[in-house]
């Protein structure tokens, strides 16, 4: 029951296979067993039983919500839960209960949906890897896979134990975890530069990142508001697409929504075939720093669709290089500014100096933050500085314009979808992924998805095959602008075509004492 | 909520100075930045020796100022900027904040629709072009009332640019004369109100108060063109006149700041780029800021507003629904006789000079006071206007009220005007001796001891609120003696006692008579009508 997707469990809650109290218990308890993965901040376990109860009484009435009525989901820990700590895992925000509901999580609820909890991110979610949050990093469940075991034991290379666990890419880690170890059916992530498909790709998870204005921003604390995009997590294309249809439409809270109406509910059909269908593969997204698996794979999806009729054509996005660039000044310009408001007066963390207010504010905001976002405020200010606006901010914005343009134009050129790697490679373990920076890392690793975010574009990583690790490996498609559904039902095709293997972690439920016993101890030698 | 205590902090705002050469030629330095606290009215001003950047000497030059305003008037809306929360004044501390307000992470700003219609109206009030589309920015500043760390406003493209402001100067010379002068409008903005903080020094702390945080404002840039105080106040006081013609703001202003500056800068003192609010206590303002570093405000757009469009007429997409779009041509058809209008129909209408016009206006209600008096009475519109802007507001200023305050109702005046045009009482009597009221046209100061000279009725009127001018007049007796033949006993009685002024007319002195009529009017208590004495004197010398 835990390893079906969220329509196959709707339709189990729908024939009274399962009650939704069952369920959700299954789910929590299944949060205890894989507690060691960090993948929650917070588990709103009374909450959710609440929810499931009366999630039962309506199915008993005979008056379900819906398709979502009584399916356990997790949100991530920077969307804000009336009377539920979002602490964006950070100091700052640690304590914090905000007094009202994202937008998206309310339509969650209203739908029927259950609450499990608040899952981990990266600090503010600025960050690729879910390491960087002050509640630790987030454990990738497939360290733990019968198939990534498996090749690990016939490489004689690899160290025994349990101490180069992966990580789950980010900034939305927590929720690509507790949606891949079967603790939930979907979870919010958020997606500014990537951080919705990057843990989707690594974590085997379908990530897809709707349109600018198709969903409401509402109560997500910002990192980038011009790029913010609530994301979806979920184990099929059709699942996610369910979502949407629940998420998406205008809010008067956020004036940045569209008014277009979209269909509701949002039901993909079923390709017949491609031959109609140009996709386009950019051939600045071929880099010397992506990895030969996923190159061969990307090539073999390609080709994938032109053996089935589909017209696959070379495009040129010619600004690409300069994206990741320009993604860094406007990110940490609208950082600075956002963060401004974190000044320990009105809620979260506040020092216990009060000599003056500024120095009030100056110990508040160094005690609160971690060094990225720190880090990232700095240089925010920097570009936004009189003598600087000029030469950084508003040349950024030209090229922001630039890079747009480019995406407009392949898909002018006849192109439907693009279709590029997510990642440069596939889930690496923590120790290595340490040994760079937060900042070197993010550049790396957004380098395919940020793009996406300048242009407003939909875009959704799927998952298309395991690495020779065992690992999975997931490639992104771009679709234009409000062409959601379209993304979306060309993205099933191709799921349906590669039959991504589920993850097999029975082992792990079986055997997780054993596996808590381990990292207990890798935790200790890491802090040495 | 309590903040440790703030030393006066940078309100992220600041006087711009405008170098004047010689007081000739003006260099247009733009004023950037301005203060708002309860009082908005700002200028900036400064000035250079001929030939010179170096710091004149006392004395050596003479100033010549530069007046560059920046006018943050308050929207008169029911509900904040960006937020659904009401405006209301003197609410308890904090009762009046949404979360946007409080700035929660994740609120997001929705534009109020009244707050763009205000803009655009006192825009076009003052010959603005409307910008089709305007766009939002953020200012950044730490500053505890300011709990988003920015203030939301209109830097780049405002929603209305490139007006004027035609404004009148009494030009003391000849009466009544009023030169009309004019100063460019830079641009009108929309932006959000702060907070205010309350510092407690004993405690030393600082509490806030958001109420006011998010309240929609109305910053109106005045190009500096004004030369001195005066017609900065001018301006500014006519800027007040068109905002509540509009309806748009209450609009309360002071405008202290020119005169400090410019004592200051007669004192060899040097004008900082500084913020100064108003001190409402002590009367003047004060400087709000422990560093002289320039502030940046590393402006930069607002991401969570698209481009604010408005459309007219001609643009006007077929299909809008009309809860979501402005249209400029709708809000122009609606606006409301402006001041200068209203003056030039007074002069018109009822014949006085322009400067009456400019001060029926001036004073709160007193326009409405003076229509409601010619309603009901029958006098001369003329006669109506010296009462009302001698004799009535003459009584106001003395006792410092409001024209809603006063103890006399329009009625009670025009039944009183009634009375002296039907010359039931006389023009003395009215005004119980002294002061010629037929020739108050000049509406000059009025001269020491006014109030004892001035009219008796209506000294009762003020006094005794409840009685009607009639029944004053008859409990005083004060009606005009009508009996001819009492009047000539009085004239005889007179030119018996003054056989000597008697002599002086016979023998052709002809301002003697006058004397003759002034005695005759004492002796009468002044209820007699000069003319009528003239006549039986006349009569009575055989002239």
């Amino acid at each position: 029951m835990l390893g079906q997707t969220l329509r196959e469990v709707s339709a189990a809650l729908k024939q009274g296979q399962i009650t939704p109290t069952e369920l959700c218990q299954k789910c929590l308890s299944l949060i205890k067993k894989t507690k060691f993965l960090n993948a929650y901040i917070t588990v709103s376990e009374e909450v959710a039983l609440k929810q499931a109860e009366e999630s039962e009484k309506r199915y008993k009435n005979g008056q379900s919500l819906g398709d979502l009525d009584g399916i356990p989901i997790a949100v991530k820990d920077n969307f804000s839960t009336s009377g539920i700590e979002t602490t964006c895992a950070s100091n700052m925000l640690k304590g914090y209960v905000p007094p009202y509901n994202a937008t998206v999580v309310q339509k969650l609820l209203d739908q029927g949906a259950l609450l499990m909890g608040k899952t981990n991110l990266d600090e503010f979610a600025m960050g690729s890897g879910s390491t960087d949050g002050v509640f630790g990093p987030v454990k990738n469940p497939w360290s733990y896979s019968k198939q990534y075991r498996e090749k690990r034991k016939q490489n004689p290379h690899s160290e025994s134990g349990d101490s180069d666990w992966l990580i789950t890419g980010g900034s939305s880690g927590g929720s690509a975890a507790a949606v891949s170890a079967f603790t939930c059916y979907a979870a919010l992530g958020s997606d500014t530069g990537g951080s919705t498909r990057n843990p989707a790709a690594h974590c085997g998870l379908v990530g897809f990142k709707p349109s600018y204005g198709l969903v409401s921003r509402h109560g997500l604390i910002p990192l980038v508001n011009s790029m913010d995009v609530p994301g979806i997590l979920t184990r099929c294309v059709d699942d996610a697409a369910m979502v949407l249809g629940v998420l998406a439409g205008h809010d008067p809270k956020d004036s940045t929504t569209v008014h277009d109406p979209i269909n509701k509910p949002l039901v993909l059909s079923s390709l017949a075939d491609v031959s109609k269908l140009c996709i386009g593969i950019p051939k600045e997204y071929l880099v010397p720093e992506l990895s030969s698996e996923i190159q061969s794979l990307w090539s073999r999806a390609a080709d994938l669709f032109e053996s089935e009729g589909a017209k696959v054509i070379e495009v040129s996005l010619p600004h690409t290089s300069y994206s990741i660039v320009c993604y860094h000044v406007l990110c940490t310009s609208e950082v600075a500014s956002n963060m401004a408001r974190f000044d320990g007066l009105q809620y979260g963390h506040r020092c216990d100096i009060d000599v003056s207010t500024e120095a009030m504010y100056a110990a508040t905001r160094r005690e609160g933050f971690n060094d990225v976002v720190r880090g990232r405020i700095l240089s925010g200010n920097f570009f936004l500085l009189k003598e600087n606006y000029e030469n950084y901010f508003v040349k950024a914005q030209k090229v922001r314009r630039l890079i747009a343009n480019d995406f407009v134009n392949a898909f002018n050129s006849g192109v439907d979808v693009l279709l590029t790697p997510t990642t440069l490679s596939e889930a690496v373990p923590y120790l290595e992924f340490i040994k760079e920076d937060n900042r070197t890392r993010s550049a790396q690793d957004d380098i395919f998805t940020q793009a996406v975010n300048m242009a407003g574009l939909p875009a959704v990583s799927i998952p298309i095959a395991l690495s020779n690790q065992g690992l999975p490996i997931g490639l992104q498609f771009i679709g234009r602008a409000f062409y959601d559904q379209q993304l979306l039902t060309v993205a099933k095709w191709f799921e349906k075509q590669v039959q991504f293997p589920v993850i097999q972690l029975q082992e792990l439920m079986d055997d997780c004492s054993a596996i808590l016993e381990n990292e207990k101890l890798a935790s200790v030698s890491l802090k040495q | 909520m309590a903040a440790p205590m703030l030393r006066w902090g940078c309100r992220g705002r600041r006087w711009a100075l405008a170098w004047v050469d010689g007081g000739s030629c003006h260099r247009r330095g733009a004023p950037t930045g301005s203060t708002s606290n309860r009082i908005r009215g700002q200028s900036s001003l400064a000035q250079q020796p001929l030939r010179t950047a170096q710091k004149p000497r006392k004395g050596e030059h003479k100033w010549a100022a530069v007046v560059g305003l920046e006018i943050h008037a308050q929207i008169s809306s029911n509900s904040k900027l960006f937020s659904g929360s009401q405006v209301r004044f003197s609410a308890p501390p904090n009762s009046l904040v949404s979360f946007f307000d409080a700035s929660l992470p994740g609120t997001l700003p929705v534009l109020n629709r009244r707050c763009v219609e205000a803009a655009v109206m006192t825009g076009l009030a003052l010959n603005c072009h409307i910008n089709k589309k305007s766009l939002f920015d953020r200012k950044h500043y730490f500053y505890a009332d300011l709990p988003a760390g920015y203030q939301i406003t209109q830097q780049r493209l405002p929603i209305a640019v490139n007006g004027s402001l035609t404004y009148g100067i009494s030009a003391g010379k000849e009466r009544g004369q009023v030169i009309p002068k004019t100063v460019r409008v830079k641009q009108i903005q929309l932006e959000q109100d702060s907070g205010k903080s309350l510092h407690d020094d004993l405690r030393s702390q600082t509490l806030v108060d958001l109420n006011r945080a998010g309240v929609g404002l109305l910053e109106v840039v005045l190009e500096p063109d004004l030369s001195c105080g005066e017609e900065a106040a001018t301006a500014v006081r006519e800027l007040q006149l068109i905002l509540q013609a509009l309806g748009t703001s209450q609009a309360n202003m002071a405008d202290y700041e020119i005169q400090r500056q410019i004592s200051e800068l007669e004192n060899g003192g040097e004008i900082l780029n500084e913020t100064r609010s108003f001190h409402e206590k002590l009367g003047c303002t004060v400087s709000m800021r422990d560093k002289e570093a320039k502030q940046d405000y590393r402006f930069m757009p607002e991401p969570n507003l698209p481009p604010l469009l408005l459309y007219d007429a001609t643009s006007l997409p077929t299909d809008a629904d009309p809860q979501q779009v402005i249209n400029i041509d709708q809000i122009r058809e609606m606006l409301p006789e402006l001041p200068s209008v209203t003056r030039e129909r007074l002069v018109q209408q009822y014949g006085m000079l322009p400067e009456h016009s400019f001060t029926l206006l001036n004073e709160v209600g007193l326009l409405e006071f003076f229509q409601n008096v010619i309603k009901e009475t029958r006098a001369e519109p003329k006669k109506v206007t010296s009462w009302v802007l001698n004799i009535f507001l003459g009584y106001l200023k003395q006792e410092n009220l409001a024209v809603s305050e006063s103890p006399v109702t329009p009625s009670a005046l025009a039944e009183l005007l009634d009375l002296l045009d039907s010359r039931t009482i006389s023009s003395s009597a009215a005004k119980q001796a002294g002061v010629q009221w037929c020739d108050l046209s000049s509406l000059q100061p009025l001269p020491p001891g006014f109030k004892r000279s001035a009219s008796q009725v209506f000294e009762e009127l003020w006094k005794r609120e409840g009685k009607t001018p009639g029944q004053i007049v008859s409990e005083k007796q004060l009606e005009l003696m009508q009996d001819r033949g009492a009047l000539e006993q009085f004239c005889y009685s007179v030119m018996k006692d003054h056989p000597q002024v008697v002599m002086d007319v016979k023998k052709g002195n002809p301002r003697a008579i006058n004397k003759l009529i002034g005695l005759v009017r004492k002796a009468t208590l002044n209820r007699a009508d000069p003319a009528m004495i003239k006549e039986i004197l006349e009569k009575q010398l055989s002239l």
